[in-house]
């Protein structure tokens, strides 16, 4: 009874976050059209990466005329947490064979969130594949819809679109940073390394000589 | 590198990221220092992201008035605990009305 009543919570949260944050995938698809990207761009990143930050990393530097391979590396560092979410859903999951290759491409924020968040590993299970079916589905079909219909638009920035990217940003760090005064350091020194950059490299590389920001953290 | 070819790239590095976690030893995730690192570079690539798309273009550093009051926005409905659509919307609505007004 109570495995069923902690399964149906999971089955809750996953719907609850897999719908809200899917639905900023309109962001995401008008973001990228207004970078320049095309439709069918915007949508087999969506489809095939599936990890929002990386996604808008990549257009961001595209639209702000960046070199593309340091745009890609840039937007692959974001990726790396996803590796870390993997580490730790590997053993809540244990998924095997080609159920690990599939669960693989669901390891993001979202769904490691919802997984953690159960008090048993089969609320946990349950909980990542709600999330990630309902956020795969809602994100890829807002991502066509924002794309598409930004489009039609002949100049997105009217709409205040360029702004949309950097407020996700924030938006993810802001529960961290009201948390710690340690981020807070190292976000305000990341921003100083990339503005004071940025007169003097090529657009992309800013945001990766950020990480040495990391450095004055760990150090100090 | 055309901008196919860099989705691409990122399309098979994020996936290889994703599934190097699943399928990685475990010694790996008890090391105090890569937890440490992935917790932290994050933080400062979000933070670095949002600095140089609101106030850089092509390489220079601009004090762009409509982005500058839609990211200000952003920070109120932060603040405010407004949902996170609601504050990807405020910062659009309030850019787009500075960049009308200033015309």
């Amino acid at each position: 009874m109570e495995q069923t009543t902690h399964r149906s919570a999971a089955v809750r949260d996953g719907l609850g976050v897999g719908l809200a944050v899917g639905l900023s995938g309109v962001a995401f698809g008008a973001a990228a059209v207004t970078a320049g990207l095309s439709v069918p761009q915007a949508c087999v990143l969506s489809l095939l990466s599936f990890t929002g930050a990386s996604q808008f990393a990549l257009t961001g530097a595209v639209g702000a005329g960046g070199d593309l391979v340091a745009a890609t590396l840039g937007a692959l560092l974001l990726g790396g947490r996803n590796t870390l979410y993997g580490l730790r859903l590997a053993d809540l999951l244990r998924p095997r064979g080609p159920r690990r290759l599939l669960a693989a491409h669901g390891v993001i924020d979202e769904t490691t969130a919802v997984a953690l968040a159960q008090p048993s590993p089969e609320a946990a299970r349950t909980g990542f594949v709600v999330t990630f079916t309902t956020l795969y589905a809602t994100w890829n079909l807002t991502t066509l819809a924002g794309a598409y219909g930004t489009s039609f638009l002949g100049d997105p920035g009217l709409l205040g679109l360029d702004v949309v990217g950097p407020a996700a940003f924030l938006a993810i760090l802001w529960p961290r940073l009201a948390g710690s005064a340690e981020l807070r350091l190292l976000a305000a020194a990341a921003v100083v390394i990339a503005l004071c950059a940025t007169p003097f490299v090529a657009p992309g590389i800013p945001v990766l000589l950020s990480a040495a920001a990391v450095l004055v953290v760990l150090v100090r | 590198m055309t901008l196919w070819w860099a989705i691409a790239a990122l399309c098979a590095g994020c996936y290889a990221l994703k599934l190097a976690g699943l399928a990685a030893p475990r010694k790996v995730l008890d090391h105090p220092a890569v937890r440490r690192f992935a917790e932290l570079v994050p933080v400062a690539l979000l933070a670095a992201l949002v600095a140089v798309q609101v106030f850089t273009e092509r390489g220079e550093l601009v004090l762009d008035p409509a982005r500058t009051a839609g990211l200000s926005a952003v920070v109120v409905a932060l603040l405010l605990r407004a949902p996170f659509l609601a504050v990807l919307a405020t910062g659009a609505v309030i850019t787009a009305l500075v960049r009308a007004l200033l015309g």
